[in-house]
């Protein structure tokens, strides 16, 4: 597939892409691995779907019906895992790849060798953690937080694997992160400052920085799982000295970092769609930008607002308590300025502005039931229940899932130099927007009234609520194959997308024809009069 | 081709941000004894300064009563019989108090056992002293033999006035493959 080359480019009289599988093993093109990342991202995102499939198929009545709990432990364990390593962090990483360098003007990745690395070590994590399943005893089924002794003394012989694919995913993170920090430090075009940057690449800037923090404890975490089931250290073990709320210190620590990990770069997309389908520049770029720094330094001290039932002293637990509800505050900064980028813009619907404005509203329904979490003494009655799974399937799906969504429709026209079908990418949309409420919303109402989250079987008082939760779940699944199909439909054919497509978008990737040939900005350009989001 | 008007150094930022990963992961580890040193430091986690405390010289508080629980488990799989003599005493800040605890080993071959202690409230465990403890040391207990393990404490007078319940909970470890020299020297001693 030669796609790629652009016509009347003046960069393509050098280096096509060379042909057949060689190309994509070998390649060092940010291009090419941003689609691998992208294309790996969404196989992931189906695999792990299909557990959700599996999950509520068995919840779609009380009683055990087609799995064992054993199985069904399993599932949950995996289809979070999956989700959160597999779809939407390298979805995120193939974003990165694909449009930093074109909208910093830089004609790479700093450091493309390791980029091909950072790939391609992760279909292999994932073949570790999905042949695990397939062990006898079973692959992990201890909740994707892998709390122990959950996941030391009760857990399967096959959680090495798991600790191995978890060490692979952090270490392809890690140089991922590392590639992203270089590119911006040292790549940028000339007059590109850092306060002219897209908030993309802000976003994304501050999330590698992040990585870099957090994914090494993360290694730590699951290293001394290692050693406390197969070579008896007591990391976690109380009869050897040690604690299991230990684990749960170090765990969240990495763990609340990673929720923004996830959210962060979700910011950036929809501050690059909001504008363009507004017609307006982005409302209080430098608010953005600092808002985005405050949240990931905030991100360091609320991790125990996890724990807050596992019997800390009443200050720590108020000290979680506020910190985390100081998150809202530069999270509402952000907010109102979307909002504020819309007032009297010429706003028009095309999909990648609705799934940007459904984020808006659904990522805020979940920031509002994360606050109602961050309340200790009402998480009591909340703590482990569906209230939580409702909380973070709103900020994870509807908020950074749906920006993928937005990212792809946005940027598709200069992935592949055709227009997607509109009208399939509408009913996408609307499909995916309905059923994902009928999903996540009953849900609020079964934690409420109190349903244990990661059970197989609930009480009878329960039934109707998970019918509609797993009939939306059905719904939901069979949309996203309405999405794969508008985006093989666009690869292989389709209106021919000009340059520039989105009349109110701004920034250096519109300015290379579409698609993108496959090396941009060998010769940087002068941006010193293009400021993308700050005029 | 590719003429980037600065030359990037690049290799500079990479090592800075590899030693920060480095540097990340040990603190991952770091955590381990930082936390120990909180937890005693605060009560957090109803953890002690396990420590043995100084004989009771404060005076004793009448004016208060505070009830003191004592609960006894053995952990999975652990043989051991274990409980205490009582369940639970009432005592006045700064009054010492002896407190039995009865061991039974039902088994056929001599074992080493150690008791771990946990407080709640996390708050009250920075005011419960021990003075002498069997949590301080193992304890060896010969085949089909039983013990009685005393434990001495008292309240600090200023343990804040809001408690007026500490529940002493201890778990009782099967220690026979990690015994110290004098728990063995201990169990080979006749039993009389």
């Amino acid at each position: 597939m030669s796609t790629v080359v652009g016509e009347m480019d003046h960069n393509d009289h050098h280096h096509h892409a060379p042909p057949g599988i060689t190309r994509w093993l070998f390649t060092t093109n940010h291009k090419d691995i941003g689609t691998l990342y992208l294309w790996f991202s969404f196989i992931m995102f189906l695999v792990g779907g299909s557990m959700a499939m599996v999950i509520r198929a068995e919840l779609f009545q009380p009683g055990l019906q087609l799995v064992e709990p054993h199985f069904f432990n399993q599932m949950t364990t995996v289809h979070g895992l999956i989700m959160v390593f597999g779809a939407v962090m390298p979805a995120f990483t193939g974003l990165a790849n694909w449009m930093i360098p074109m909208m910093i003007g830089a004609p790479d990745m700093a450091l493309p060798r390791m980029n091909n690395w950072s790939f391609w070590i992760l279909p292999f994590a994932f073949a570790i953690l999905l042949a695990s399943l397939f062990m006898e005893g079973g692959g992990p089924a201890f909740g994707w937080t892998f709390y122990a002794p959950l996941s030391t003394t009760y857990s399967s012989d096959s959680t090495a694997l798991f600790v191995f694919s978890v060490h692979i995913m952090g270490i392809s993170s890690i140089m991922g992160a590392i590639n992203v920090i270089v590119t911006i430090m040292n790549m940028r075009a000339p007059g590109m400052t850092y306060m002219k940057m897209p908030l993309f690449c802000w976003s994304w800037f501050i999330t590698a920085f992040l990585l870099i923090a957090v994914m090494p404890v993360l290694a730590g975490a699951v290293t001394m799982v290692l050693t406390d089931k197969y070579f008896g250290t007591s990391f976690f073990d109380a009869a050897g000295g040690g604690d299991p709320v230990l684990f749960q210190h170090i765990f969240w620590f990495f763990g609340h970092p990673e929720v923004y990990i996830m959210i962060l770069p979700a910011f950036g997309v929809v501050s690059a769609i909001i504008p363009a389908f507004a017609r307006k520049p982005l409302f209080g770029y430098a608010s953005m930008v600092y808002a985005t720094a405050a949240i990931a330094g905030l991100s360091f001290l609320v991790w125990a607002h996890h724990m807050f039932t596992t019997g800390m002293p009443v200050f720590a637990e108020l000290f979680f308590m506020y910190c985390t509800m100081l998150i809202s505050v530069p999270t509402g900064v952000k907010v109102f300025n979307w909002v504020a980028t819309m007032w009297r813009g010429s706003m028009t619907f095309e999909t990648p502005m609705l799934f940007a404005l459904a984020f808006v509203i659904l990522f805020t329904i979940g920031g509002f039931s994360g606050l109602m979490l961050a309340i200790t003494p009402v998480d009591f009655q909340y703590h482990d229940t569906y209230f939580v799974v409702a909380h973070f399937h709103y900020v994870l799906v509807t908020g950074a899932i749906f920006s993928i969504m937005a990212a792809a429709y946005y940027w598709l026209p200069k992935w592949t130099g055709h227009m997607y079908d509109e009208k399939l990418g509408k009913l996408h949309f609307w499909a995916s927007l309905i059923s994902v409420n009928v999903l996540f919303f009953p849900m609020h109402f079964a934690g409420l009234a109190g349903m244990p989250r990661r059970i197989p079987d609930y009480s009878l008082a329960f039934a109707d609520i998970n019918q509609i939760v797993s009939i939306g779940g059905f719904a939901f699944g069979l949309s996203q194959l309405i999405f794969l199909w508008v985006v093989i439909k666009c690869i292989k054919g389709g209106e021919k997308a000009p340059a520039k497509p989105w009349d109110g978008a701004d920034g250096l990737e519109w300015e290379v024809p579409s698609p993108a040939p496959y090396h941009t900005f060998d010769t940087p350009p002068d941006v010193y009069d293009v400021p993308p989001e700050a005029k | 081709m590719s003429q980037h008007p600065t030359q990037p150094d690049n290799s500079r930022i990479v090592r800075r941000l590899l030693l920060t990963v480095v540097g990340m992961f040990a603190f991952g580890f770091a955590l381990v004894p930082l936390y120990n040193v909180f937890c005693d430091i605060t009560g957090f986690n109803g953890r002690f300064n396990d420590g043995q405390a100084a004989a009771n010289t404060k005076a004793v508080d009448t004016s208060r009563t505070v009830n003191v629980q004592f609960i006894t488990r053995v952990n999975k799989g652990m043989p051991w019989g274990f409980e205490p003599e009582v369940r639970s005493v009432r005592v006045h800040p700064g009054e010492t108090k002896v407190v039995n605890f009865l061991a039974r080993n039902p088994t056929g071959k001599n074992m080493v056992a150690q008791a771990i202690p946990s407080v709640a409230p996390g708050e009250a465990s920075l005011y419960l002293n021990k003075v002498e403890c069997f949590c301080f040391n193992q304890q060896p207990l010969a085949a089909g033999s039983d013990t009685a393990m005393p434990m001495q404490f008292y309240l600090d007078p200023d343990i804040p006035e809001h408690i007026h319940t500490v529940t002493l909970s201890y778990t009782m470890y099967d220690m026979t493959e990690k015994a110290t020299p004098d728990a063995l020297a201990a169990l080979a001693q006749p039993v009389n």
